[in-house]
């Protein structure tokens, strides 16, 4: 499987890919007119808000959290701080050790889950209605009173480190360090989310309540709850949740970046493939051409099977099994990704031929019946792609919420699409594909490119 | 979602291994019953056109959706001799052009209403899927029902798409030591079923598939009587029914195939050892396989308790492989264990395990080794075979919550000679199975000495490059490489950000 690899190195791979590939809608909003699923707005009487949808058609319940933070307030020097800490949630809390609470969270019937992205802190549960009462207890004790006891900080430790040792000697792994730093230079998302060796062990378990305490507050809380439970419940199990942690965190600010772009980074190694990535500039979530960028984008490398990219990259050439383009956006960096990988031998051929598919985007845009086209297909598949399950939905109600969107944007999106015109894309292209571009090639040295 | 961040922290090293417990734990437990309390919802419909063609019907009103699947009973392990590959390379060329529609015309239907589709091939089954509002379904099944026919196959289309999959054994397979050793390890466990060849065919011999061969495979195997319709969402079963007859109950029968009788293994009386070491490897690895039977292949019971005894094995982190090896001594970053029942013929019971820190990988293999002894001999307690029971029968309620769960479930499971009805009764024989048959299953099937052991080691130092070796590609370091051989797919479906 063809990993993407995104901005920041974040891997796809091919489970994650399956995933994707076989995972379906289950909630609705095709269309406002038919739109079924209501979003309620719930606020506790200490003041917690969380966005609820009620569904009792399956007997369980999703939740899931954001706190703002994530690995790029990990300090100088501790990086893998917050990755570490994510990985400690289910390793004991309150009075319960790690054994203990992972056989009271299994009898349960819960699976729990944290993760740290770059800006954010994620929590989620999925568990069983009928035994919400003993599973929003452990996730409440994992939340506000986790112990970060030594022989599972020892042990967590162990397994990311081992991580971190079984990819260094991987080529693909350490040039995703080298594009990192050579796109970020000194900014925290140029650090190893995971950290390294030497961060990973001066970091204790003082580090990390100090890092809990500062992170896992209520003033940034986004919370989205889906499934088997009604507003006036789930009012008191927000309070019991999270009313005992501190209002305010306290949070490093964090410069924005523009990535370095105009440069090409290349790690050689004898492999039978070439993996290529090329970066553009991208742009703000919040930016009224938002919208345009993404239609452009879907054109340029979206989708599945329709994509200019995957036309003349895959259909007329069967120079790669995937290739496509995204648009990332972290908190403080934007940019347009293509990735692909080819033959090493055609991997010259691949790049040129990637370059020229931008250059005409760039130059004269989409056409009308591409606009119309990517329009549809964009309205029609949100659905499909963020609202499949209990957990897909709340995990995209609580995205809605970081990114400030409105407890109605299903309602708007459509309209916003709809706005896009023709001149729009053309813009969007203008600005992000005229850029000279930073390019990473892994694989053996490139003959015959006179690219720079 | 699945491979955040405090995810990856808890499996390390081991994430190839791990990916597979996912899929593994996604396809296996989750053989749910459907039956809920919703109106029609989750009361699955099962019933056969005149033409042979089995449908099933799986109403969920939660939404306006639909997932429509055929499911073809034909996979890798049905491809004649020399030919591997040519399952999933046509699989690929289901997606050109037919007598009736130029090609293109079918995927930009459905993605000019946002809809989803994909295939993927696998050892016993290649399937299609569309993910479509309601009122789409039977356009949806036009075009399927045509394409199961009418397929134009040229060599103007037959090149480039070879040379894509090409590629595509690239990036999966030469790509990374992880995937070439598996597929070795496999060659080395079935020395005589076709479980042996890998399911997207050996390099050399997919070079040399043609368009005869494929328009062959497409005229043997792609018919009414030898494929599975699964629907599942917002529909109702009896206009699923004429929607069918209208579209595929069009469709002329095709020849009867003889039943699926494949060469099977014979008695295995060795230890035998797979190595792979590459530069690019930095802590060592190790699987050990045994061949055992299937939900099909078993006597009644058997695949129940082996799928118990793998949980109870070795099955996440309350497991015994994890919590002897990687809590209690320390000396493993990652241990468990992964049983692939859905499968048609005998297949395979994996344990795995990597050292952490300075500890010996063969120490961690002994562990394993002891772990399982201890269960052979001392077999397992109540308390650990009830709560492996009641996380298999709760994963079926969470399967409810996933259309693509469900139409998996009964997909898989039909398309390697299971029933409708044998999905509805799996909880209670999964409730019936006695600690004693957990232990007798181990016993019959998990000797350490008639065994296929995998070992994945470093180069040693230093580094020397060489033009022989077959040089993985970068495609996936070796901590992510998820190492799925199957299913594989038609396309690597993008990764649509949530705007």
């Amino acid at each position: 499987m063809n990993p993407t690899l995104d901005f920041r190195g974040r891997i796809i791979t091919s489970a994650t890919v399956f995933a994707l590939a076989v995972v379906f809608l289950v909630l609705p909003c095709i269309a406002p007119a038919r739109a079924e699923m209501k979003i309620q707005e719930v606020t506790s009487s200490q003041g917690i808000t969380a966005w609820l949808v009620e569904d009792y058609s399956v007997p369980l319940i999703a939740i899931r959290f954001a706190f703002d933070g994530g690995s790029s307030q990990d300090p100088k020097g501790k990086e893998g701080l917050a990755n570490l800490m994510t990985g400690l949630f289910d390793e004991g809390a309150g009075e319960l050790d790690s054994e203990a609470f992972q056989s009271q969270l299994d009898d349960a019937g819960a699976e729990m889950r944290f993760s740290a992205g770059r800006d954010t802190i994620y929590g989620s549960m999925r568990l069983l209605a009928e035994q919400k009462d003993d599973a929003f207890n452990l996730l409440r004790l994992a939340i506000t009173e986790p112990r970060f006891d030594q022989a599972p900080i020892d042990r967590i430790r162990a397994q990311i480190v081992s991580g971190i040792i079984s990819g260094s000697r991987d080529p693909e792994v350490e040039a995703q360090f080298k594009w990192a730093t050579a796109l970020y230079g000194d900014h925290p998302y140029a650090r190893r989310s995971e950290g390294t060796e030497q961060s990973l062990a001066t970091i204790t378990a003082d580090d990390l309540h100090a890092f809990h305490k500062a992170m896992f507050a209520r003033g940034k809380l986004k919370v989205a709850v889906v499934g088997a439970i009604d507003a006036e419940t789930l009012k008191g199990e927000l309070d019991k949740l999270f009313g005992a942690l501190p209002g305010k965190p306290e949070l490093t600010p964090i410069a924005d970046v523009r990535p370095k772009l105009a440069q090409t980074v290349s790690v050689e190694y004898e492999l039978p493939q070439t993996s290529l990535q090329l970066a553009y500039p991208g742009v703000r979530r919040d930016s009224p051409e938002f919208f345009g960028a993404v239609v452009m984008n879907h054109i340029l490398g979206g989708g599945t099977f329709t994509s200019r990219l995957f036309e003349e990259v895959r259909e007329k050439r069967g120079l790669a099994y995937g290739v496509s383009s995204s648009l990332v956006n972290y908190d403080h960096a934007n940019a347009l990704v293509v990735s692909t990988s080819t033959r090493s031998d055609k991997a010259a051929e691949t790049l040129d031929l990637v370059r020229e598919v931008v250059r005409k985007m760039a130059d004269e845009g989409p056409t009308e019946a591409e606009l119309a086209a990517a329009k549809k297909y964009l309205t029609g598949a949100y659905a499909i792609n963020n609202l499949n399950s209990s957990g897909a939905i709340a995990s995209t109600l609580a995205e809605l919420q970081l990114q400030h969107l409105g407890i109605d944007y299903m309602e708007r999106r459509g309209a916003l699409i709809d706005a896009v015109t023709l001149e729009d894309t053309k813009e969007a292209a203008r600005k992000l594909l005229a850029a000279e571009p930073a390019v990473l090639v892994v694989g053996p040295a490139m003959a015959g490119t006179d690219k720079e | 979602m699945n491979l955040e961040a405090g995810w990856v922290a808890r499996c390390g090293r081991c994430l190839l291994l791990a990916s597979l417990v996912l899929f593994a734990a996604a396809f296996s437990p989750m053989q749910a019953s459907a039956q809920s309390g919703n109106g029609d919802n989750g009361t699955v419909a099962d019933f056969l056109l005149d033409n042979g063609m089995e449908v099933v019907v799986i109403p969920d009103h939660r939404a306006p959706i639909v997932t429509h699947m055929v499911w073809y009973k034909v996979g890798s392990a049905d491809e004649p001799a020399g030919k591997s590959g040519i399952a999933h390379f046509f699989e690929h060329l289901m997606f050109k052009g037919t007598t009736n529609h130029k090609a293109g015309e079918f995927g930009a239907r459905i993605a000019e209403i946002g809809g989803r589709e994909n295939a993927f091939t696998s050892y016993d089954y290649t399937a299609y899927f569309q993910t479509v509002p309601p009122d789409a379904l039977e356009t949806m099944m036009t075009y399927e029902a045509d394409r199961m026919r009418n397929l134009v196959l040229t060599d103007a289309v037959i090149g480039p798409e070879r040379d894509v999959i090409l590629e595509e054994r690239r990036s999966r397979v030469e790509g990374s030591p992880d995937a070439l050793l598996d597929e070795e390890v496999q060659a080395t466990l079935f020395q005589n079923h076709p479980y042996r060849i890998p399911v997207i065919g050996w390099m050399q011999e997919i070079k040399e598939l043609n368009r005869a061969e494929a328009v062959d495979f497409y005229n043997r195997y792609y018919a009414p009587n030898n494929a599975v319709l699964v629907v599942a969402g917002d529909v109702d079963p009896d206009d699923v029914r004429a929607m069918a007859e209208r579209t595929y109950g069009k469709v002329a029968r095709g020849p009867d195939l003889p039943p699926r009788m494949r060469p099977q293994e014979p008695e295995q009386n060795t230890k035998r050892t797979v190595t792979l070491t590459d530069r690019r490897v930095s802590v060592p690895s190790f699987s050990k396989a045994w061949v055992v039977p299937s939900y099909h292949s078993d006597q009644p019971g058997e695949a129940e308790a082996i799928d118990l005894l793998s949980e109870i094995l070795g099955g996440g982190t309350q497991s015994r492989l994890y919590q002897e090896l990687v809590v209690k001594a320390g000396i493993a970053s990652g241990a468990g264990a992964y049983y692939d029942g859905t499968m048609f013929d005998d297949t395979s019971f994996t344990v795995y395990g990597s050292p952490r820190g300075e500890a010996d990988i063969y120490a961690v293999e002994k562990a394993v080794d002891v772990e399982i002894r201890r269960i052979i001999k001392d077999g397992v307690t109540d308390m650990e075979l009830e709560k492996a029971k009641k996380r298999f029968v709760r994963s079926m309620i969470f399967a409810r919550d996933r259309q693509s769960s469900m139409t998996n479930i009964y997909g898989s499971t039909l398309a390697t000679g299971g029933t409708v009805q044998e999905v509805a009764e799996w909880p209670d024989k999964i409730k019936q199975v006695t600690a004693a048959q957990v232990q007798a299953a181990a016993a019959k099937y998990l000797n350490p000495d008639i065994s296929v052991t995998g070992y994945l080691l470093p180069a040693a130092e230093p580094a020397v490059a060489t033009e022989a070796a077959p040089m993985p590609s970068p495609g996936d370091p070796a901590e992510t490489e998820s190492g799925l051989p199957d299913p594989v797919q038609a396309d690597p479906a993008h990764t649509a950000p949530a705007n």
